[in-house]
């Protein structure tokens, strides 16, 4: 017993080697990474014109991607908010791309959450494949020549201060 | 039994982590699975009281995912 | 990524070590799993559990036997990092069993249980810690347990480990020169997969040790027809594998199905099959319904009337053969909803069981002994 669990273990060795080398390779290079250009996209909004990314060159760009069904998306709501009446009339517009299948739903949650900046509609998830979002939620900085700065996975408690700090930068 | 089990788990949680194959269901494809009712577990009161009754009755036990106390309860 | 070929391997090895004591099985498989899985690294993070309160009453009905009470659940966390929990159940029973009746009087008792949880998170890993003590008047059951579960595979795979000791002191009524001790020791490992958008699927596999004293002060076992005290195993080992699948049907209902097989040194073996189905209906009703089979073998040295003498006997119809078929309904109203803030609902659900032994005579009327039970449950959940 003890001698056929060491000789699976030692084939095994070259598995995990695989495996760890596969690590490396197989988290492939995302496609939205610092200094390529954003993947352009336009997206109908929840109220007003369909927004087109292309156009916002000129501007500081964030574009965040939420869902009603995710948690930490939510919480990070209040503090985009605060970025954007903040930051909004020195060139800085925060796209948020949200990803419900359930449109109304997802517009109910937005205003009960205080939301002031545009939100627009990914229902068919065209947009999320073309940034390869690996979580939700996601935060995309674009610079004013609409490359890509800087990638948020994820939120969590904090993250808001690095959004704004990073914001200032693009903005100077 | 166990030593195999040990064995599996290991190498599977390791091969699941690297290798070629990619998640496949992405993290905007999991509003269905985000729901209440897909949820293995809803509420932990109702669930630890159900798998009580059992336990008391029944002469399985375990695996249910209700990490409950014990009694003595005849 | 030289270094995480570098990281993986080391952890590995340290989970390859084939221990003989389990403990050390445990912790080894534990650091080799996580060691592997932080190597793997990745920004993505858990959540902690939400905050929530239930306040429940539970009554069961069934066989002689009445057990309710109230129970209350609190669960918050602090600072974003730690979610505390603490709960308190109480068990008000009055117990005419058959068992009660025949060979004893009807009596009633009051159990009570608190639990405390802290759950942590890092990154896609999450830590659980849980305490747990009950008591009622002859049986103190004390239980600590630490769980870990990870997430890996982008989010579609959660691996969980768990540990669970625990220590109880058993009396007796109206004799306090009887006292013994029971010590339990539980492991489990548990995979939970999401299939596609719409399945998920977990297995989970529970090893269970017991010492000590396993049975009743107050059980009689019946050999060549007379009334002896039963005399049990002091020790106890059991395993347990629970299948599980849930998928959602498109129309805002879902079906969950779960499988069960349980076998243990005792040769007792069994199979619990259930399904259930829920169903949203409008905005604020939630429904569910479910069926649930469950049916054993009896254990060795299980008998209705021995008519051998043997080391160790018993009469306990929770050892002997016996099905038992589960009906349920549950049905949940959301009283007050603010998405994001807070959410209330109110809850009720009853499950009708019916118990059938194969080899338990109810010695009252000399048949195979079989009753119907009824369990209820009502209870207020609120997320905020």
């Amino acid at each position: 017993m003890n001698m056929s669990l060491h000789h699976r273990l030692s084939r095994g060795t070259r598995w995990v080697l695989c495996a760890a080398l596969g690590l490396a390779a197989g988290s492939a290079l995302p496609v939205v990474t610092p200094t390529t250009l954003a993947p352009d996209f336009t997206l109908r909004a929840m109220a007003g014109p369909n927004m087109r990314l292309q156009e916002q060159r000129g501007r500081v760009v964030m574009i965040n991607f939420w869902a009603t069904w995710c948690g930490p998306c939510r919480q990070e709501m209040p503090h985009l908010n605060r970025l954007y009446q903040k930051y909004g009339a020195s060139g800085f517009v925060l796209l948020s791309v949200n990803v419900d299948d359930d449109t109304r739903n997802a517009a109910d949650v937005a205003a009960k959450l205080g939301v002031t900046f545009p939100v627009l509609w990914d229902t068919d998830k065209k947009v999320s494949r073309l940034y390869d979002l690996a979580t939700m939620p996601s935060t995309v900085l674009v610079d004013r020549d609409g490359k890509v700065r800087y990638v948020h996975r994820g939120y969590l408690n904090g993250y808001e201060d690095t959004y704004e700090k990073q914001v200032r930068e693009l903005l100077k | 039994m166990s030593r195999r089990l040990l064995a599996f788990t290991v190498l599977s949680t390791m091969l699941l982590g690297g290798c070629a194959i990619q998640p496949w269901v992405k993290p905007y494809e999991r509003e269905r699975l985000a729901d209440p009712i897909m949820a293995f577990s809803r509420n932990t009161l109702p669930e630890r009281h159900r798998d009580h009754v059992r336990d008391v009755r029944e002469g399985a036990r375990g695996a249910t995912g209700v990490q409950g106390g014990g009694c003595g309860c005849n | 990524m030289c270094a995480k070929a570098h990281a993986a391997r080391p952890a590995y090895k340290g989970a390859a070590v084939v221990a003989t004591d389990l403990l050390r099985r445990l912790l080894t498989l534990l650091g080799g799993v996580l060691g592997g899985l932080f190597a793997a690294g990745g920004a993505r993070a858990v959540d902690l559990p939400a905050d929530n309160a239930e306040a429940m009453f539970h009554s069961y009905n069934g066989g002689g036997v009445t057990a309710n009470g109230p129970a209350l659940l609190v669960r918050k966390s602090i600072a974003d990092r730690v979610s505390l929990s603490a709960s308190y159940y109480v068990d008000s029973v009055s117990n005419a069993s058959i068992d009660v009746v025949t060979t004893a009087s009807p009596y009633k008792e009051r159990r009570n249980e608190y639990t405390f949880g802290a759950d942590y998170v890092y990154r896609d890993s999450q830590i659980t810690f849980g305490l747990s003590s009950s008591k009622e008047p002859d049986y103190t059951a004390n239980r600590y347990s630490l769980d870990i579960s990870q997430e890996t595979f982008g989010g579609m795979t959660t691996v969980s480990l768990g540990f669970t000791r625990g220590s109880d002191q058993v009396g007796k009524h109206d004799a306090p020169e009887f006292a013994d001790i029971a010590t339990h020791w539980q492991y489990r490992v548990g995979v939970t997969q999401i299939l596609t958008p719409r399945w998920i699927a977990s297995a989970n596999f529970e090893a269970i040790s017991d010492d000590g004293y396993l049975g009743s002060p107050y059980r009689i076992a019946r050999v060549f027809g007379a009334a002896v005290p039963e005399r049990n195993p002091r020790t106890r080992s059991s395993r347990a594998m629970n299948f599980r699948v849930n998928g959602d049907l498109g129309s805002r209902d879902a079906v969950h199905l779960q499988y069960r097989y349980f076998w243990d040194t005792w040769a007792i073996k069994a199979h619990t099959v259930e399904l259930g189905y829920s169903r949203y209906f409008g905005d604020k009703w939630l429904t569910d319904a479910s069926l649930r089979y469950y049916r054993q073998g009896h254990a060795l040295f299980y008998s209705d009337n021995a008519q051998t003498e043997t080391t160790y006997v018993s009469r306990n119809r929770q050892l002997s053969t016996f099905d038992s078929v589960g009906l349920g309904a549950k049905v949940a109203y959301t009283w007050r909803k603010v998405p994001g803030r807070y959410e209330v609902k109110l809850n009720g659900g009853y499950e009708y069981v019916r118990y059938k032994y194969s080899d338990f005579t109810d010695i009252r009327t000399g048949t195979p002994y079989g009753f119907n039970a009824g369990v209820l449950q009502l209870y207020v959940s609120a997320t905020f």
